[in-house]
């Protein structure tokens, strides 16, 4: 059962556009003070499943309340203490950085002096632009601004709406340490995200495939559950390695990443030489086998192997 | 109320902001007032004649001399062919003919009955009934000087009666100075167009940069929204006004007999309408672009429909009737009204509890719309 930790309860939650089943009885509770990744490709349902949360959409099924707040009945009350920012710049491009941070400080009837400390660490980098219309910001500038405006009024869940999507590796970094820091002021963050390599700055993570929560945990238990025996291959012919892997007898899934395809079996254990020398009569050379740790990627793809729709690139 | 101010506050600084906004609302006006005003006229002057006299008479001179100093007709060309003439009615080097056969002066003495041929270039009604109508009163002109002097009746265009006399006296626009009545309707269509296409516009555009999602998850309640965001064109709405009437008035000196205060107050009433469409075409469209469309439909019908051009009394009976949904026929009578002929309260009253009516219903229907969509 849920306790009282917890911020958020989705019950059976499903949302359908037309004939596209977006949410699929999703089940999910969030505990306060958290710092949550929702994570999936484009197209899961990462944005619909954080809409509804926001009272911006209503579910056809189920039920979700946050802080005990029904989204369907009590959304005024919701939006009272939610901050949210968009996957897509939502603020007005032609105010100014200062105008738009105190409209959206007034709306919520605070001022923007008494609630500096919460976006200092992000505005220090805008005060020199304040002046700036917010269509003449960079990108990395608009995202700060948009968080700022998402903070100004102290909301006890802040939610983000992937928003390290199309910013450089310095930034998201940054980014990340901002978030961790608001972790600190007792907020509670929900983040969307479809980079895997990002679950390892959360707390807890959901893994969201077509609609459906495939997990939810910490990143290390999502690790730790993992059944499979990966294996690392590499050959000087990668994308003859891949087919060639994908016709090996008992082979369960085969895919790119990085530099190397990453090899399940359906066997216990697939004997590295037995491998090796299979690859050789292939006519590969350079040939390397490496057993490793799985990431979440390959926790992702272990359990989306059944959904349908995203396993065909997969095998 | 601190919430609704927040967001006027808002709207005003990004339509002043806006590089294409405030041409809009200070050019627009002037160039349609100026341009459209003359350009609309309806007075018809300078129609171009082609005389035929092949009986080269004095009567003939007599009458062409007429035509001559009509301020209507100028004469372009003469000649004797009527080959000729058509050619040039054709090529659209004159606009009518005036054939005068040979034997016109001698059958006018002798049977005291003639003929004249006024061939009329038609492909414009209007203004080919207009030539008529000139056309005859000049030869009607000329047939009166002729009973006069040789105590004949002569031509057989109109048989005048000789006893009757008809004097003419138009009121409240004695001079049937035609810009009087065309100017107050450009102004109409100047207001109709700023509140609704604005106002339309406005909204679609934060759906359209998605601005709407971010003000969605605050506690602004729709109400505030949407007042806050009608307000600003209401207000610039009624100082287009304003700067219209102003215009008007030092351009073509148009009377302000009525009230303007009650004017005002009646506009305002109007723009509930009009405002009202703009906010009902917007929660139709998801974008600019399609939002405009939808408007400039309306638009046309109703400037058409208005009377704007035509008299509205001209139209067909269901036309007319269609126009109880067609505010600016509203528009256009009151505002007339009350400038040309002073007309009070009480005779406008009947339009004025239509127009509130109209903009109760429109303005409701569209706050549902807007609610359900979003």
């Amino acid at each position: 059962m849920v306790t009282d930790s917890n911020i958020i309860r989705i019950k059976n939650v499903s949302r359908k556009f037309g004939n596209v089943k977006a949410l699929n009885h999703i089940n999910l509770a969030i505990e306060k003070g958290l710092l949550f990744g929702l994570i999936g490709p484009d197209g899961a349902g990462k944005t619909t499943l954080l809409r509804l949360i926001t009272t911006l959409l209503l579910p056809d099924e189920g039920k979700i309340t946050v802080d005990g707040f029904d989204t369907n009945k009590d959304y005024k009350e919701i939006r009272k203490f939610i901050g949210y920012m968009p996957g897509r710049f939502s603020l007005y491009q032609d105010l100014s950085v200062e105008e738009n941070l105190n409209f959206y400080a007034t709306i919520f009837n605070v001022t923007v002096k008494e609630n500096y400390h919460l976006i200092r660490d992000v505005f220090i980098y805008l005060e020199p632009f304040k002046k700036r219309l917010a269509k003449n910001l960079s990108g990395g500038m608009k995202q700060k601004l948009a968080l700022s405006c998402a903070l100004i009024h102290n909301p006890k869940i802040l939610i983000l709406d992937e928003p390290t999507t199309g910013v450089d590796a310095v930034s998201r970094k940054e980014f990340w340490e901002n978030l961790k820091q608001l972790q600190k002021l007792n907020m509670t963050v929900l983040v969307s995200t479809p980079y895997m390599d990002e679950a390892s700055m959360c707390d807890k993570v959901a893994l969201i495939q077509s609609g459906t929560i495939m997990e939810y945990n910490t990143p290390a238990q999502i690790v730790s559950g993992y059944q499979k025996h990966l294996k690392a291959v590499r050959s000087e012919n990668m994308h003859a390695l891949l087919t060639d892997l994908r016709e090996y007898p008992g082979c369960e899934s085969a895919y790119l990443f990085g530099q190397y395809v990453h090899y399940t079996s359906e066997e216990k254990q697939t004997v590295p030489d037995q491998l090796t020398s299979f690859l050789v009569q292939k006519g590969h050379t350079e040939i390397q086998v490496l057993d490793i740790e799985p990431n979440i990627e390959d926790c992702f793809i272990a359990s989306s192997a059944g959904i349908p729709n995203h396993t065909e690139n997969i095998k | 109320m601190r919430t609704i101010l927040l967001i006027v506050q808002k709207e005003f600084r990004q339509i002043f902001r806006n590089k294409t906004m405030l041409p809009v609302i200070f050019i627009v006006p002037i160039v349609q007032l100026v341009l459209l005003v003359y350009a609309a006229t309806l007075d018809m002057k300078n129609i171009n004649l082609y005389i035929i006299d092949n009986d080269l008479s004095g009567a003939s001179r007599d009458l062409v001399s007429k035509f001559e100093s009509s301020p209507f007709f100028r004469i372009t060309e003469e000649g004797f062919s009527l080959k000729n003439a058509e050619s040039k009615l054709f090529s659209n080097d004159a606009d009518a003919i005036l054939n005068i056969q040979s034997g016109f002066e001698k059958r006018l003495y002798r049977e005291n009955n003639s003929e004249v041929l006024l061939i009329i270039d038609a492909v414009n009604s209007l203004k080919a009934g207009l030539s008529n109508v000139y056309g005859t009163s000049v030869i009607r002109d000329f047939n009166q000087e002729y009973i006069k002097d040789k105590g004949k009746s002569v031509l057989t265009v109109m048989k005048a009666p000789k006893s009757i006399e008809i004097t003419r006296q138009f009121w409240y626009n004695q001079e049937l100075n035609f810009k009087y009545y065309m100017a107050p309707g450009i102004l109409g269509i100047l207001v109709t167009m700023i509140g609704m296409f604005l106002t339309a516009i406005n909204i679609v555009r934060e759906k359209e940069m998605g601005t709407i999602e971010q003000i969605n998850v605050t506690p602004i309640v729709k109400y505030q929204f949407l007042i806050g965001k009608l307000l600003p064109f209401l207000i610039i709405a009624l100082f287009e006004l304003g700067f219209g009437l102003l215009l008007i008035k030092i351009l073509y000196g148009v009377p302000m007999l009525g009230s303007i205060p009650l004017l005002f107050a009646f506009v305002a009433s109007y723009l509930f309408v009009i405002i009202g469409f703009g906010l009902l075409l917007s929660t139709l469209a998801d974008t600019q672009q399609q939002v405009m469309f939808l408007t400039f439909f309306f638009m046309i019908v109703f400037i058409l429909m208005s009377g704007i051009f035509t008299p509205a009394e001209s139209m067909p009976v269901w036309a007319q009737k269609v126009n109880i949904l067609n505010p600016m026929a509203y528009f256009l009578r009151v505002v007339r009204l009350v400038l040309l002929k002073g007309s009070g309260i009480m005779a406008i009253a009947k339009d004025w509890i239509y127009i509130t009516v109209y903009g109760v219903i429109i303005l409701s229907l569209a706050i549902l719309r807007y609610r359900k969509v979003s």
